[in-house]
């Protein structure tokens, strides 16, 4: 894969003291009387190995900014640098390279393909790497067995509960060892208790591979698990610091 | 990504939805079936009328009197027959040659309680070698009785079956017209040729057909087997300069008479089948075409059905073109094995019917190649755009998609 080579090569070319690096970052839809600021001047930056939970009201634009993050998006305007590359330079190939190699994805629901093995699943970011079907078989049955599921491997995602289907998304987002892993609303459609094991298990795998997590949610009790809160309302990044800090 | 793994992501896509996979197939099995049986069908039809030209005599020359049809309409105008005379000089100035006269009419002809009318044509033993057509037992007329036109025959296999009726043929007496006539032999069976029975028939010596059953010294019809290959021309030639010499040509140098090669039959009866082998398989063509059509509506039905999927794969890092390749692989692969089974049951139709049929079972490689070709192609271009699209899908409005 020498596209992605040229990517990674100048990811981690220039030191980077930031993972993430956001200056005035607007997402305007519409316009004149119908627009909607999703994002209205935003900066940020995020340490490699932290733990960032995103809160905020319901359209306060917290799913917007995570898919910036992930180079899902782009922004309308403003600066966003990925391990000090400048993102709104790259091309949409270059940027799916750049979520293939460095960064590993949960949703809130719905994050598995359908009538697919779990194996399979965990083993897809893998397929597009290029990697071996017999290697790609070990280190997506290693993935599973993280998250505990290694006996659950071939059962598809209707076979399996809602904590479950996130677990092998999580398998899947790490399989490929990214160091940062984005989660929208992991636990949005999970109760208390499995929400509680999801989020022990993120805590678990940060603490194992260091890996930088950025988590979006409106629950007080699932942010308490990130060390640092940012903390969103109309398009604008109104608090920041720890979960002691920013949660009343 | 590997090519394998596409491809294995292809046919578990298709193995996912066999039943709909399936019924997307069959518009291209249905399309590559008719166009292999047909053009395959077509092509064993010209071979069976090539077969059918060799039975009746290669290297054969029909001289009928008349002139040859030419132009539109074809006017032909009715002439004097020959008389024995021109068959023998043709036979005296034209080398490398046999010549048959015939002179054929049709009698009632009656074995015991059996009636019915047959074609009888009056000729010599030559007839036997130049219309390839031999006895299978019994005797040749003997010179005596071609001189002194004998009332003897030689008859078809269909005689023997549906008249004598298991009586022994050979020695007995039947009536033909209103002369009696011993059976001297029995023709080889010789089947169904041009849409002629030519079991069907009685040999007579040519002087007893004139004399005993029309009444007039004259040839209808002389048929000329030129014994090497390849000389039909010269000698199609020196007959007609020949004849020319021998009658008065009709108003204006027209000649009143023509000579036909079995090439010639054979070539116009070649580009009939020619045509309607294209024709059939133009039509066939297009059912290969509606087949193309019915991926690409499956297809994209598909894309819309699996945007969620596709929005997945993107935030996993596939790019534009791993998309477009894992759909247009797919739809090459449902199309390719359309165009497999499709060829399987061509093949299987074709022998079917030229075996209920019997005509020559033909199978040509090219067509198969060009069947599985098509076939390919048309996953090619009518995957392309619902692949295309999948491919431009926004990652962001994929995933949004419920
Ligand atoms: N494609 C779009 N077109 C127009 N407006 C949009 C679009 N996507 C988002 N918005 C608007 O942008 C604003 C921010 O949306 P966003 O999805 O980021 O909110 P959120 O904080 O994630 O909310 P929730 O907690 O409900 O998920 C909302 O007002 C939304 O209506
Ligand atoms: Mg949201």
């Amino acid at each position: 894969m020498t596209e992605a080579g040229n990517v990674g090569q100048s990811a981690r070319s220039q030191p980077a003291p930031y993972v993430v690096e956001m200056r005035d970052i607007y997402k305007i839809y519409g316009s004149g009387a119908t627009e909607v600021r999703a994002l209205d001047g935003v900066s940020l930056s995020i340490r490699s190995g932290e733990f960032v939970a995103i809160m905020g009201p319901s359209g306060s634009g917290k799913s917007t900014c995570m898919n910036i993050l992930g180079c899902l998006d782009v922004p309308t305007s403003g600066e966003y640098w990925f391990r000090g590359v400048e993102v709104g330079g790259l091309d949409r190939d270059e940027l799916a390279l750049l979520r293939r190699h460095f960064m590993g994805f949960v949703f809130q629901s719905f994050n598995l393909l359908p009538r697919t093995s779990a194996l399979s699943n965990v083993e897809l970011p893998l397929i597009y790497e290029g990697v071996r079907p017999a290697r790609r078989h070990e280190l997506a049955m290693q993935a599973l067995a993280t998250v505990g599921l290694a006996e659950r491997a071939h059962a598809t995602s209707a076979q399996l509960s809602g904590g479950q289907q996130q677990r092998v998304a999580i398998a899947r987002a790490l399989v490929t060892e990214p160091p940062v892993l984005l989660a929208d609303e992991p636990t949005g459609n999970l109760d208390t208790v499995m929400a509680g094991e999801i989020m022990k298990e993120l805590v678990s795998i940060r603490e194992q591979k260091g890996i930088t997590i950025l988590m979006v949610t409106h629950e007080p009790d699932i942010a308490r698990y990130a060390d640092r809160v940012l903390f969103f309302t109309d398009g604008k990044l109104i608090r920041d610091g720890s979960p002691a800090e920013v949660i009343p | 990504m590997r090519a394998l793994d596409t491809l294995g992501m292809s046919v578990q896509a298709i193995a996912r939805n066999k039943l709909r996979s399936f019924l997307t197939t069959l518009g291209i099995i249905i399309g590559v079936a008719s166009v292999v049986a047909m053009v395959h069908l077509g092509q064993s039809a010209t071979r069976s009328v090539t077969e059918q030209i060799a039975s009746i005599g290669s290297n054969l020359l029909f001289v009928m009197p008349g002139t040859a049809q030419r132009g539109p309409g074809g006017l032909r105008t009715t002439a004097e027959n020959f008389e024995l005379a021109d068959v023998e000089a043709i036979r005296n100035e034209v080398d490398g040659i046999l010549v048959a006269p015939a002179l054929t009419t049709s009698a009632t002809v009656v074995v015991g309680n059996a009636n019915d009318t047959i074609p009888v044509i009056g000729t010599t033993n030559e007839y036997f070698t130049v219309r390839n057509h031999y006895l299978d037992y019994g005797r040749e007329f003997e010179d005596g009785e071609l001189s002194s036109g004998a009332a003897v025959c030689i008859i078809g296999k269909t005689l023997i079956e549906e008249m004598f009726l298991g009586q022994e043929a050979l020695g007995a007496n039947i009536r033909v017209g209103r002369t009696a006539c011993r059976v001297i032999g029995v023709l080889e069976e010789k089947g169904e040729s041009m849409g002629q029975d030519r079991d069907k028939t009685i040999l007579m010596p040519v002087k007893a057909v004139q004399r005993r059953l029309v009444g007039e010294l004259d040839v209808s019809a002389i048929y000329v087997s030129a014994l090497a290959d390849g000389t039909t021309g010269v000698v199609q030639e020196q007959i007609e300069s020949l004849l020319r010499q021998r009658r008065t040509p009709v108003n204006g140098g027209v000649d009143d008479f023509y000579v036909r090669d079995t090439q010639d039959i054979a070539q116009a009866l070649e580009s009939t089948t020619n045509t309607l082998t294209i024709l059939l398989g133009a039509i066939a063509a297009v059912s290969l075409l509606v087949g193309g059509i019915g991926i690409m509506n499956i297809m994209l039905v598909s894309v819309t059905e699996r945007t969620r999927e596709i929005g997945i794969r993107l935030a996993i890092g596939a790019r534009a073109r791993d998309v477009l390749t894992q759909f247009l692989v797919e739809s090459i692969a449902l199309s390719t094995l359309g165009g497999v089974i499709g060829l399987v049951i061509g093949v299987g139709g074709t022998w079917l019917v030229t075996w209920q049929l019997n005509m020559p079972f033909v199978i040509s490689p090219t067509v198969m190649a060009v069947g599985f070709s098509f076939s390919v192609a048309i996953g090619i271009i009518f995957g392309y755009f619902p692949a295309r699209k999948a491919a431009m899908l926004n990652p962001i409005d994929a995933l949004r998609h419920e």
